[in-house]
């Protein structure tokens, strides 16, 4: 068969169920394949290959299967880099395919030849060039295996056209080990116990755990170790929902704008153990001033984080459904009530300096927080929350009730704006009968707004939040704290959104005033198909808490 | 700082000496020199990298280029680990040879490896330090040309690759 066969071939071989892409010239034998086998596998025609990418984004963190993207050589490829680097800072499987010139133009600055190997090789975990139909096969299934094992990431195979027409049997054999890959590292249990005598003998220990926990499948072992242990325990921004957090150890948010207390007590523990998390400036402020007083246990699989950012005392290497559930074993049970209790105490001083104002405000302007306060009431329990970058994205990861795991799709790592709608849209194709909530800001929404012909098409029933307060927010609070107040090109003067989405045929409805924003989610979610809810908010309004840059973890601001 | 040599033991696929070279570049350390070769297994290629950095950047470093997929080890050792040689080539014009140019070869153990009608071509194998030193002195007779090579280097640790590769 033509290796545009065995490209489809390949991609149903792997149980891939939807392809997000854009078709061009480079990749169009792959297209005319899939025309054979739009019954085995679906394709979904995105408006940009940035939406086709950041929708495969989104797709992968809701299912944990690898997202599948498809694209022409040239501009078809360099739209994709955006969301290459966004799935490799963030961990997400992908697998993009590119078309390519015929591989006799390579080099010669033919018709849409970019040089993508190049180009897409500081973004991928790995990529490679496919110059001959008998290499597209195995270069699928490795692709595949590099994509989702290990620490999953982003994956490029761009294949020139030649490659596409050239005659082959197809062959196909999954692959699951090669000699350079190596990544299965066995328990280390002199580290475990180890890491056990220090958490036997902690009097302030404090677990910190993030998205790790969620790709290693660990949610439940994360649970055990808690109850047994009896350890406060905070979340990374991409952590959220690895632990409910009606859970009794739950303590908050870590980070820039995360929870008061997690920020403050990181400089009291004794032993600080992270789970499946890697350090982030956003979530360490000044690493001078970070947990120098603990002894910190880092559960890590990818050898190059740990002593990265903050130096371990035991490095526990591997995967941590594994480590932790050894751990768990390991330790004697506790309660740390005292330790505890300062945490709720600093909760409450959050409470009173911060989410009051947030939740009950007092202003005649609507506030982020209320949106998605109203939004915890009538939402699922498994509702997906997609949000993009900046005030908003902090605010409803503040305020939204996170109950079950892969209920979160953010751009944490690249902090890409213009990522919500396509993820949103991505998120919900997985699943067309799962919540999935997409709030955004009015500068993101405008950066793939083109999107919104992609949820008119797909019909899918995505519920899109567009919390308006004409302003690039997160920019303009910083540049109020920071910069005198000099609101430098951060002004936005908005299309009517309503005639927009209406345009685009979708259910939309707009609320300013607090009256009738209760009703107005109601009708949103209760809405079969999808809606754009605009409101429009308070326009000068500020995320807190907030560590500033270059500021340590105890100096945490509340306003 | 110090100087350290990484060796990189890799598959020989394309692109892999980009994918290592990007890993100093994004951080903005500067490659001393490189060279890469065949290894002794067939297919196994070794990439010799010399860079002045501290203990702890050496160590991310390393761990970073063995994260590389197609990577199949990598290590790092001080000078006093590896042995290791340098080679240099030095182009002088005919033009400017006398008698003291004897005794700088004869004292240094240079070679003469051509001769043409214009130039000579001197070779000395030796740390970089010995290499530099023929340099300087070579500077009164108006050379022309002046070329090292990388690091050629092998570790003195008792470990050989073969127990990576399987």
């Amino acid at each position: 068969m033509r290796g545009a066969d065995i490209v489809v071939r390949s991609l149903i071989a792997e149980q891939a169920e939807i392809i997000f892409g854009y078709p061009g010239g480079a990749i169009m034998p792959v297209y005319d394949a899939l025309y054979d086998y739009h019954d085995q596998i679906k394709h979904v025609l995105t408006r940009h290959e940035q939406g086709a990418i950041h929708a495969a984004q989104g797709y992968a963190r809701i299912s944990g299967k690898v997202g599948v993207c498809l694209a022409t050589s040239g501009p078809g490829a360099t739209n994709l880099i955006t969301g290459l680097a966004d799935a490799q800072i963030d961990s997400t499987p992908l697998v993009c395919i590119t078309g390519q010139v015929a591989a006799h133009l390579l080099g010669t600055d033919a018709f849409q030849e970019t040089d993508v190997m190049g180009i897409s090789m500081p973004a991928t975990k790995w990529n490679i060039q496919v110059r001959h139909a008998k290499d597209i096969a195995p270069a699928i299934a490795k692709a595949f295996f590099i994509a989702r094992s290990g620490r999953p990431g982003a994956v490029l195979i761009d294949i020139t056209k030649n490659a596409q027409v050239e005659l082959e049997e197809f062959n196909y054999s999954p692959c699951q080990e090669f000699r350079s890959y190596k990544i299965h590292h066995p328990v280390d249990l002199p580290a475990i116990q180890e890491a056990a005598a220090l958490i036997n003998s902690a009097s302030r220990p404090y677990l910190l755990f993030g998205q790790g926990v969620v790709l290693g499948k660990a949610e439940a072992e994360l649970k055990f170790f808690l109850d047994k242990s009896g350890i406060p325990a905070a979340s990374t921004l991409l952590g959220s929902g690895a632990l409910s957090q009606e859970h009794p150890n739950y303590v908050g948010k870590l980070g820039m704008h995360g929870n008061y207390a997690p920020n403050l007590l990181t400089n009291q523990c004794d032993v600080l153990i992270a789970v499946g998390m890697r350090f982030d400036d956003r979530v360490t402020g000044d690493l001078s001033r970070y947990a120098k007083q603990a002894k910190v246990i880092h559960l890590e699989l990818d050898p190059s984080e740990i002593n990265k950012n903050v130096k371990a005392d035991v490095a526990v290497l591997g995967d941590c459904k594994e480590s932790l559930a050894t751990l768990t074993e390991a330790i004697t049970g506790k309660k740390h009530e005292a330790w505890m209790a300062k945490f709720r105490a600093l909760e409450q001083q959050e409470k009173e300096a911060v989410v009051q104002h947030d939740l009950t405000p007092t202003k005649a302007g609507l506030t982020m927080g209320e949106v998605i306060h109203q939004i915890n009431q009538y939402k699922a329990d498994d509702a997906v929350l997609v949000t993009d970058v900046g005030q908003h994205q902090m605010i409803a990861w503040r305020y939204f009730n996170y109950k079950k795991t892969r209920t979160q799709v953010t751009s944490g790592g690249l902090g890409t704006m213009g990522f919500a709608l396509p993820a949103a849209l991505g998120a919900q194709l997985h699943d067309y009968s799962r919540q999935v909530i997409c709030v955004v800001g009015d500068g993101g929404i405008q950066m793939t707004i083109q999107e919104l012909g992609t949820i008119m098409q797909t019909k899918a029933p995505v519920k899109i939040v567009l919390l308006n307060n004409n302003y690039l927010g997160m920019v303009r609070q910083w540049q109020q704290m920071f910069f005198d107040k000099r609101y430098s090109f951060t002004e936005l003067d908005n299309p009517d959104f309503i005639k927009l989405a209406d345009a685009y045929g979708i259910k939309a409805q707009k609320v300013d005033e607090r009256s009738s924003l209760q009703e107005a989610i109601e009708d949103m979610l209760i809405h079969d198909g999808p809606f754009f809810l605009e409101v429009v908010v308070e326009k000068e309004d500020n995320v807190f808490p907030m560590i500033a840059t270059g500021c340590s973890v105890e100096e945490v601001r509340l306003h | 700082m110090k100087r350290y040599t990484i060796f990189v033991i890799t598959e020989n696929f394309i692109g892999i000496l980009n994918r290592i070279t990007i890993i100093f570049t994004r951080r903005g350390i500067n490659i001393d020199a490189l060279t890469a070769s065949e290894s002794r297994i067939p297919g196994v290629h070794r990439i010799t990298i010399e860079v002045t950095v501290t203990e702890e950047t050496v160590i991310q470093l390393v761990n970073q280029i063995e994260k590389i997929i197609d990577v199949i080890k990598a290590f790092h050792h001080e000078d006093s680990g590896v042995v290791y040689q340098e080679l240099a080539l030095y182009k002088i014009p005919v033009s400017r040879l006398d008698g003291g140019l004897e005794k700088i070869i004869r004292d240094h153990h240079a070679k003469i490896i051509a001769a043409e009608p214009d130039f000579v071509v001197l070779e000395l194998t030796g740390h970089k330090e010995k290499t530099r030193e023929l340099l300087e002195l070579l500077k009164d007779y108006g050379i022309l040309e002046f070329a090292r090579s990388g690091r050629v280097a092998v570790a003195k640790r008792m470990l050989t690759i073969d127990s990576f590769v399987n």
